[in-house]
């Protein structure tokens, strides 16, 4: 539910004036807790900490506010982790404390490590692919085709990351997209760019 | 706030979840002492849109700096002294007359640390993760920040490593204002890229 590029329904962006950094207490506590949380577990990574969001009970993830997330993803690390037990929360918590869903891949392919297949200019299409566990390939951009605009470098596989102590070093390119490729009706005179890993891609 | 002690307000229900995991946390030696304040002070005083004003103003009134900011941002941004979680690799993108760039993250909420500090709420709900780059010109129009047609819009989704400063224009009539002065004119939201100067 996390991936939202492109989703429709959700109204009207609220600004809200003179925000703080923090609107209570707790938000700060979970900031800091998250990363104490994230520190113990095994195999720690940003990919890992992010799956465990993703996981959150669709309706919750709506439902709920930033650092709502990270607590849930915190809790739900920390429980996988034997640091804590779920009656544990509960107990302490004088009520329910809902975690997010189990992992659902228990082995990822672990590709070879290969050099940049493409340049600046070329017209790549992104993989058609719905992988079970973490990806940072956005939904709205695949299947579609896009015009390399620049090589970010090499940065692990996000997709490895979460489900391995593996860790593959992959070129990362920024692609662009049409609006009228992404979107059909899309708005003229406007493009995004994605970062995208080599293995998303293919030659278009 | 209440400040009456005598009948102060329950703990909500997302206050108690926060409290049961530090505490569970901090008995079992997984939060070192001081840590909740460590982590949090820096982005509570030190660290916020004032920092990438001052790389925007240095960039205005530099050009030599603007290049290198251009071509290697992490780089640049650290002659300036800012750097760290959320900015190990920074990219810089120019908006002008012609072109207008704007920042997103779809997937979740990645924004510029050292140079924004943390993100504001709008930045990381719904609405504008999924609506900017389905439509980012009424979007930004509805957000205060009209484009001509002829403008050409650049959205940046940052779902990968690279995190993205915009660097407005600078406002015409300001050929007179010191660095300093320059600096006081940046908004967070102008180097988001939903608002102009």
């Amino acid at each position: 539910m996390h991936d939202l590029g492109g989703r429709q329904g959700f109204g009207p962006v609220v600004v809200e004036q003179d925000e703080p950094v923090f609107h209570a207490d707790w938000e700060r506590v979970a900031r800091a807790v998250t990363f104490a949380a994230v520190a113990n577990v095994d195999n720690p990574s940003t990919s890992k900490f992010r799956h465990a969001i993703e996981r959150m009970d669709p309706a919750h993830y709506l439902s709920s506010s930033y650092y709502e997330h990270w607590l849930t993803a915190a809790a739900t690390l920390a429980v996988e982790a034997g640091l804590v037990t779920p009656e544990a929360l509960e107990a302490r918590a004088g009520g329910p404390f809902p975690v997010s869903q189990p992992v659902l891949v228990d082995d990822v392919a672990v590709p070879a490590q290969r050099s940049a297949r493409f340049g600046v200019g070329d017209r790549v299409r992104v993989r058609n692919m719905h992988p079970g566990g973490h990806t940072r390939c956005p939904g709205y951009v695949r299947d579609k085709v896009g015009v390399v605009t620049s090589l970010e470098g090499e940065w692990n596989i996000p997709d490895v990351e979460a489900h391995s102590h593996a860790r593959v070093p992959d070129a990362v390119y920024s692609v662009r997209f049409s609006t009228e490729e992404l979107w059909g009706d899309g708005e003229p005179g406007a493009s995004v760019n994605v970062d995208l890993w080599d293995c998303y891609l293919e030659p278009a | 706030m209440s400040e009456d002690h005598h009948n102060p307000t329950p703990p909500s229900p997302i206050e108690q979840r926060v409290a049961a995991l530090e505490e569970l946390l901090t008995e079992r030696g997984y939060v070192p002492e001081g840590f909740i304040e460590d982590v949090n002070r820096a982005y509570e005083n030190d660290i916020g849109p004032m920092n990438g004003a001052k790389v925007v103003a240095r960039a205005w009134t530099d050009p030599e700096y603007k290049a290198r900011l251009l071509t290697d941002g992490t780089a640049a941004i650290a002659e300036l002294g800012f750097g760290g979680p959320e900015g190990h690799y920074m990219k810089v993108v120019e908006n002008t007359a012609d072109v207008h760039n704007v920042v997103v993250c779809t997937l979740c909420s990645c924004y510029p640390w050292p140079v924004l500090g943390l993100p504001p709420k709008w930045y990381k709900d719904a609405p504008y993760r999924s609506r900017m780059v389905r439509e980012p010109r009424a979007l930004l129009a509805e957000m205060g920040c009209p484009l001509d047609d002829d403008v050409e819009i650049r959205v940046w989704d940052s779902s990968a490593d690279a995190r993205y400063l915009v660097l407005p224009a600078r406002p015409g009539g300001t050929e007179g204002l010191s660095e300093d002065e320059l600096v006081g004119l940046v908004t967070r939201d102008s180097m988001i890229g939903v608002a102009r100067l």
